[in-house]
């Protein structure tokens, strides 16, 4: 008897000391990625820096990027050179060009994270919606997908800034409605087939709730796809806002690394040989898109090593 | 006998997509798993389906545990229609029902530790915490995984296909169901551990009085689970009745092949020829009339015309076939 009273008690009692909080193995690996992939450790390294630059952008540069600056001699204090003043030297109109590319770092960060971000919800719930459902739930919301994919990218985004008026927040949400679809069509065929895996139907079984099964037993082994989306996500929202802002239909009270490029452009400062205004914000657009494509691809060959060759 | 699980003239068929042809001519292709399946199950019975590849004895297992709707007849649990559950009653239907799974590497979530796997049919039949270790330790202690601690905070990568197997059937049974349905539970095990699971799983049976459902191809592992014994083909029912009887005499052509093939371990034994050949017809278009006919090495006129009922030749021993009238 007195070992039955321990089989019963002292199990369950080291059992409830074992259940103690651990990182789930999902969490763990999105962690430990960029260890293992030096690609998606540079792209990481970068954002880091860059969100370091945003986040102390008012330190880094004390000058109004706006500000239009003057000379001792009281004349404006346009076209300078690089020097100790103005590190990357001033614009035409006598603006701080440092000042504006540190400032347009936290323009290009908000676009790109505030669009990666709900590019990966939509995506991730529309799949996961669709792809468990099926039905006629299923063909609704890929018809819509289809319809949002076969948008010409750049003049939809024009036009919608037309009518919404020229504000970031309608160049996210133009980024979004394009960039929904591709991640939702790829989750939506990654859940068609776990939908039949064993494992889902002994949830069901065993009595878990549809909405268990779906965000339980199913949506933790499409999260990878979801992260995938998201960083390719970054990339494309920023280079959206900079063409967009390239174009001139860029928010005019928001410096960004495209304003600058419109700018330069419309001043000529290339027949000026001012490379120090235009090179450096088209240098980093292309090291924060970059970054998004080397951690997509990090985390792509983590979750996914069939693809890799 | 009262029985627990009752399925009358139960049909499924499983439409498949239509060619341009069908369309036009108003035509529905359906792959027809089954087609009207009659069966009763008395409580603490332990029945099993058999037949080969495809012949929809995995549809009747999902059909019996509301995994799937019938296309047409009725099914009923305890006396319920397995149809009309939802909601509550279809939880209670859940905790009372439950299966163990052909292949063990895919019926736990990769995810999952082995604790939270078999807590999980606790936490959705929304027992109360305090008790779930107490009853997984159970449960495990069921299945003959004593040494918990090795095993609860593992991953299902981590156990071998035995060991998975046995944990597939302690969540299967940490509800204490009444009814429990293995689909081919040993097929995907090694032949070494294949035993041990058998003599699991029978065991499991008589000390909980379970009612079960074994589906199988296997006709010699059937004889050491189960008192009675259904033979099907192509959807159909072709002989039902005890085990014992039917291994010794069976009646229908195809249940004799099926006995003549069960391997004997005497190697050097002669062996007569299967008397069938071929393989089972598409389930779209099936034979008319008997669907073994077009295999059978007795067929005769009839066999095309009419497709023989399920009638009772001897105590409780039902055949379909013509020859039997």
């Amino acid at each position: 008897m007195a070992e039955r009273a321990e089989e019963r008690g002292v199990i369950p009692a080291q059992l409830a000391a074992r259940r103690s909080w651990r990182l789930p193995p999902i969490v763990q690996r999105l962690l430990t990625m960029p260890l293992r992939d030096p690609f998606a450790f540079v792209g990481i390294v970068i954002y880091l820096l860059f969100l370091l630059v945003a986040v102390f952008a008012d330190r880094l540069a004390t000058t109004d990027p706006t500000e239009i600056l003057f000379l001792s001699t009281g004349k404006v204090a346009a076209n300078m050179p690089p020097g100790a003043e103005y590190p990357l030297g001033t614009t035409n109109l006598g603006r701080d060009i440092y000042a504006q590319l540190v400032h347009g770092t936290e323009s290009a960060l908000a676009v790109g994270l505030s669009a990666a971000l709900i590019v990966a919800l939509v995506g991730t719930v529309v799949g996961l919606v669709a792809g468990y459902f099926g039905g006629w739930i299923d063909a609704l919301l890929m018809r819509i997908a289809d319809m949002a994919l076969s948008l010409p990218f750049l003049p939809f985004v024009i036009v919608l800034i037309g009518f919404l008026g020229p504000d970031t927040s309608n160049v996210v949400l133009a980024v979004v409605l394009l960039l929904w679809p591709n991640s939702a069509r790829v989750i939506r065929s990654q859940v068609l087939s776990l939908r039949e895996r064993s494992y889902v139907e002994a949830a069901r079984v065993t009595g878990a709730s549809q909405a268990r099964i779906l965000f339980v037993h199913i949506a933790p082994n499409i999260l990878p796809l979801s992260f995938v989306y998201a960083a390719i996500a970054i990339g494309w929202a920023i280079i959206t806002e900079a063409s967009v802002s390239f174009l001139g239909f860029g928010d005019p009270d928001n410096v960004s690394w495209g304003m600058m490029l419109q700018d330069a452009f419309a001043s000529q400062a290339l027949s000026r040989g001012q490379y120090a205004w235009f090179v450096p914000p088209g240098v980093c657009i292309i090291l924060v898109v970059v970054a998004g494509f080397f951690i997509s691809r990090g985390y792509e060959e983590v979750f996914m090593p069939r693809l890799r060759r | 006998m009262s029985a627990l699980v009752e399925l009358r003239d139960v049909v499924k068929h499983f439409p498949v997509s239509r060619s341009l042809g069908e369309i036009v001519r108003g035509r529905h292709p359906a792959v027809r798993a089954l087609d009207g399946v009659s069966l009763e199950i008395g409580a603490s019975d332990a029945v099993a389906v058999v037949g080969e590849s495809g012949c929809g004895k995995t549809t009747l297992g999902r059909l019996m545990l509301k995994l799937t709707e019938p296309s047409a007849g009725a099914i009923t649990f305890d006396g319920t229609a397995l149809g009309g559950l939802s909601g509550a009653s279809l939880r209670a239907f859940r905790r009372q029902a439950q299966l163990v799974f052909q292949n063990p590497f895919d019926a736990l979530n990769p995810r999952f530790t082995i604790y939270r796997a078999v807590a999980e049919p606790l936490l959705n039949a929304g027992i109360p915490r305090a008790e779930h270790a107490d009853r997984v330790a159970q449960a495990f202690r069921r299945v003959h995984l004593p040494d918990l601690e090795r095993y609860l905070d593992r991953y299902p990568h981590q156990l071998s296909g035995g060991q998975l197997q046995r944990v597939v059937l302690a969540r299967a049974l940490v509800l204490a169901p009444r009814f429990l349905v293995a689909d081919e539970p040993v097929s995907m095990l090694d032949v070494s551990v294949r035993a041990g699971i058998l003599a699991l799983l029978r065991e499991v049976r008589d000390d909980m009085g379970l009612t079960a459902v074994y589906i199988s191809h296997d006709l010699a592992l059937v004889r050491y689970l189960c008192e009675r014994t259904v033979v099907m083909y192509l959807g159909t029912m072709v002989e039902d009745g005890p085990t014992a009887e039917i291994v010794r005499n069976p009646r229908h052509p195809y249940t004799r092949a099926l006995v003549a093939a069960v391997p004997v371990p005497d190697a050097d034994q002669a062996r007569a020829p299967l008397p069938i050949a071929g393989n089972v017809p598409d389930a779209r278009e099936p034979p008319s009339g008997c669907r073994f006919r077009d295999r059978c090495p007795h067929a005769f006129a009839r066999c095309a015309e009419e497709a023989p009922a399920l009638r009772e030749t001897a105590d409780g021993h039902r055949v379909a076939c013509h020859l039997d009238n």
